[in-house]
């Protein structure tokens, strides 16, 4: 593995997560715990392979507030401490993360924090910036992945420097961009192991210690605001001082590029620790210059403190960024966003130019349950036994999760009509199942389930709410890339851990109707919905089937997987495709087919055909 | 190499698309080129659409802007329509003809258009327009699956790349496992005979 060698000065190609993880190794960390979520994964992904290697204890959290409290705790017994999250995540992680803003750290903590700028892969582009000003803890912003693998050193000295975690935010353009890292050092030795020393004055945070630690946690702040004064992560780039930019994060690589393709030369004031603000070196620069740009991506964080700092510094200054309109306020910026600001502040033109082909209608391409995904067959048979009964969209509430399942929204099925956050299926079921006139249906995969599934479950057994929760278990993480959880019983170091069992965790709950079926077998699945939906009471039906890329990858291992096809007794009906729609269906004028390449070979097509249609391609067919 | 180039590819997650972009910046690195990239992971890669967008030389964005690739590496032909608003004029296009039918389509909801009206409205605004049949070229490799090593075979073709053929096929051999490297190897040589032959 590249990111494990030790050849300081040697180049690599890497993806800016796997670039976190360079940095962890060089930063000597001895513990890191995770629960994938992107654009953060690639973190845990690199680690499952290289932890063991490199010497760190690597685990998978079953949520991100577990992964905050064991990193707060190791880093209380002298291993410096890792966790990696997606934005949300942190809101998951936040109850932890702002006590530990009060108790500070002894040895070193950082928190990543994988913000999503135009949601990409989340349900909001929420800043997190503010979590460092709301928990009182200093924070870096990488722009690079270079800088990724540099800034995780840095942040682990800082953060015992001062005695405070550090938040560690990047965004989608620095996680998921790939570029050329200069390797470091690796030090010899790791601490993994340490002792922790009590002093319950510092890590009980009764309201007598809570009380004495605020203060504390400000005297902090005021040492790293210092420290951002000097820092080299903070600095100018000189040019010809008719404008000033102020710029952190990934927008400094638009306002580079600009600047080049452009060809002027404002300042540029380049702040890599972002909190607390060098509040001094930003005073002078907004001092000399009279026309200031501020480029940051979604909130107006930086330009709010830059406007507040320039009331004294240079009141007449004019400050070009969001709250004036001219940059806005939503979305990932690109460099044509950046540099049209810049352009007219210069008096020229962006040089881009689109040409304007004739408009064609493009069908749209959404992304969908892969071929074989076991999912599609849960809700194919869902529809089914609605429909035997005679129970219509509306008479339910299908309340999903966050998972491959959520593509349950697309045609056919259509079986997603609420969702907020990791576990909502099941706890607005519990709202639903109250205040609507409706069955919920609450949809979950297996990781979600043991991520924050359970509470949710617990309130409606507690509270007497009618309700089917279906536990999609694919047995793996898969839409973050395939991590074990909990249910597989794997370990972030590939070790045979303990199997969390489903069936018994849901029955020890209390639950009377639990069943478990392979939706592949549909008929079967059909038959169990029906009695879900006839039951008058908490129902839980278990679908398990391994998820199909990684049950294909298997069998391709063994030997040829086979290739299904379409036989004569196809009548064009097109049954298949309006209540299954396998993206291996190709509907031609007189008939189906099926494409081999997309096709995986799972079979679980053959029941959906009432004319038995779908059978295997025999050898020399094609 | 001087300046900085642009290459934005397009195209259907599951394509292999991220792999492509791997080797061009292996070969890049290989070099001691400069090289960029960002990357779509997560839920798109779903069979929705995939962007990646390469950047050599002197760049600082990872992100291309409409109007400013050099090329643009259209993997399935829908997809580069739509992608082709980041080309700058006079760009030039690679584009595989063999389409992948999205969902709505199949589900007779929605229509594939023409590729043939596709391809001549893109050649009228782009002369520097190369087609060629991935999918197929891949299938007599050896496997479909080699279809975006035909692709990087055809990119090796174009003139003014910082990097030659052979450095390319260099790459392709340090990104694919060895017991299907003859497979990718003849993958990348029909990809770079069917520019030729244009």
């Amino acid at each position: 593995m590249e990111i494990l060698k030790n050849d300081p000065g040697g180049k690599v190609f890497l993806l800016g997560n796997e670039a976190v993880v360079r940095g962890l190794i060089e930063a000597g960390v001895g513990f890191v715990a995770t629960y994938p979520g992107t654009p953060s994964s690639e973190v845990g992904g690199t680690l499952e392979k290289v932890a063991k290697k490199a010497g760190i204890h690597f685990e998978y959290a079953p949520n991100e507030k577990v992964a905050m409290e064991e990193a707060a705790a190791s880093s209380a017994s002298g291993v410096r401490s890792f966790t990696a999250m997606k934005h949300v995540g942190l809101n998951v992680a936040s109850d932890a993360f702002m006590t530990v803003g009060y108790t500070g750290v002894r040895t070193g903590m950082v928190v990543m924090t994988a913000d999503d700028p135009s949601c990409h892969s989340s349900q909001n582009e929420q800043d997190n910036r503010y979590y460092a000003r709301l928990a009182g803890v200093p924070m870096l912003e990488p722009a690079t992945p270079q800088e990724g693998k540099e800034m995780i050193k840095y942040a682990f000295d800082l953060s015992e420097k001062t005695g405070a975690m550090v938040l560690f935010r990047t965004t989608t353009r620095m996680n998921h961009v790939r570029g050329v890292i200069t390797l470091g050092d690796i030090p010899e030795k790791r601490k993994t192991k340490g002792h922790f020393e009590k002093e319950p004055s510092k890590f009980v945070t009764i309201p007598s210690n809570a009380r004495r630690e605020h203060p504390e946690m400000l005297k902090r702040l005021e040492k790293a605001r210092e420290i951002a004064e000097e820092s080299p992560l903070n600095y100018t780039i000189k040019g010809d001082g008719r404008v000033g930019i102020i710029t952190s994060g990934v927008a400094y690589n638009y306002v580079m590029e600009m600047r080049s393709v452009l060809g002027i030369k404002p300042d540029v004031l380049k702040l890599g620790l972002t909190y607390p603000l060098p509040e001094r070196m930003l005073s002078d620069f907004i001092k000399s210059h009279d026309t200031i740009m501020v480029a940051e991506e979604l909130e107006p964080i930086l330009e709010k403190e830059v406007k507040a700092l320039a009331k004294d510094a240079n009141p007449s200054a004019k400050i070009v960024g969001k709250l004036g309109g001219d940059l806005p306020l939503t979305y990932e910026y690109d460099p044509e966003v950046v540099g049209s600001v810049m352009a007219r502040l210069y008096d020229v033109a962006v040089p881009y130019e689109t040409e304007e082909l004739k408009e064609i209608e493009l069908p749209v391409r959404p992304p969908t349950l892969c071929p074989g995904c076991p999912h599609r067959a849960t809700y194919h048979a869902l529809g089914k036994a609605m429909k035997v009964l005679k129970i219509k969209p509306e008479d339910v509430v299908f309340s999903s999760d966050i998972g491959c399942y959520t593509l349950g929204i697309q045609e056919p099925f259509e079986m997603a009509d609420f969702l907020l956050c990791m576990g909502s299926s099941v706890g607005a079921a519990g709202g639903f199942a109250e205040s609507s006139d409706q069955i919920p249906i609450s949809f979950i995969g297996d990781s979600t389930f043991f991520h924050s599934g359970i509470p949710g479950l617990v309130n409606n057994l507690y509270n007497k709410h009618r309700f089917i929760y279906v536990i999609m278990d694919n047995r793996i993480t898969a839409m973050t890339g395939h991590q074990p959880n909990p249910g597989t019983g794997i370990t972030g170091m590939h070790e045979v851990g303990q199997r969390i069992d489903i069936e018994s965790v849901v029955k020890g709950l209390g639950v009377e109707f639990v069943k478990t079926v392979d939706p592949y077998d549909i008929q079967a699945t059909m038959k169990l919905f029906k009695e879900a939906l006839q039951y008058d009471g908490p129902a839980v039906i278990i679908a398990r089937h391994p998820c199909a890329l990684l049950e294909y990858r298997e069998k391709k291992k063994k030997g040829p997987v086979p290739v299904y096809t379409v036989n004569d007794n196809c009548t064009n009906c097109h049954i298949c495709v309006e209540t299954f729609a396998c993206p291996a269906f190709v509907a031609l004028p007189n008939a189906m087919s099926i494409d081999p390449a997309v096709c995986l070979g799972c079979g679980s097509c053959v029941p959906v055909c009432p004319f038995n249609a779908f059978e295997v391609l025999k050898e020399g067919d094609q | 190499m001087k300046g900085s180039m642009s290459i934005e590819m397009v195209g259907v997650g599951g394509q292999g698309i991220l792999l492509a972009s791997r080797i061009l910046g292996r070969a890049a690195m290989n070099r001691g080129i400069n090289v960029i990239m960002s990357e779509v992971h997560g839920m798109a890669q779903r069979g929705g659409v995939v962007v990646t967008s390469v950047r050599l030389g002197d760049a600082y964005s990872p992100l291309i802007s409409d109007g400013s690739a050099d090329i643009l590496f259209g993997f399935e032909p829908i997809e580069t329509y739509r992608g082709i608003r980041r080309l700058k004029k006079g760009g030039t296009v690679i584009m595989n003809l063999d389409p992948l039918v999205p969902i709505y389509v199949s589900l007779g909801r929605q229509k594939y258009p023409s590729i043939d009206e596709m391809v001549a409205e893109i050649k009228a605004h782009f002369p520097e327009t190369k087609t060629l049949r991935a999918t197929e070229l891949a299938e007599k490799a050896g496997a479909a699956i080699t279809a975006n090593v035909v692709m990087i075979g055809a990119l090796s073709a174009v003139d003014g790349l910082p990097f030659t053929k052979e450095e390319m096929l260099e790459a392709v051999r340090q990104s694919v496992p060895p017991k299907v490297l003859d497979v990718n190897t003849r993958a990348f040589e029909l990809g770079y005979s069917a520019m030729r032959e244009q």
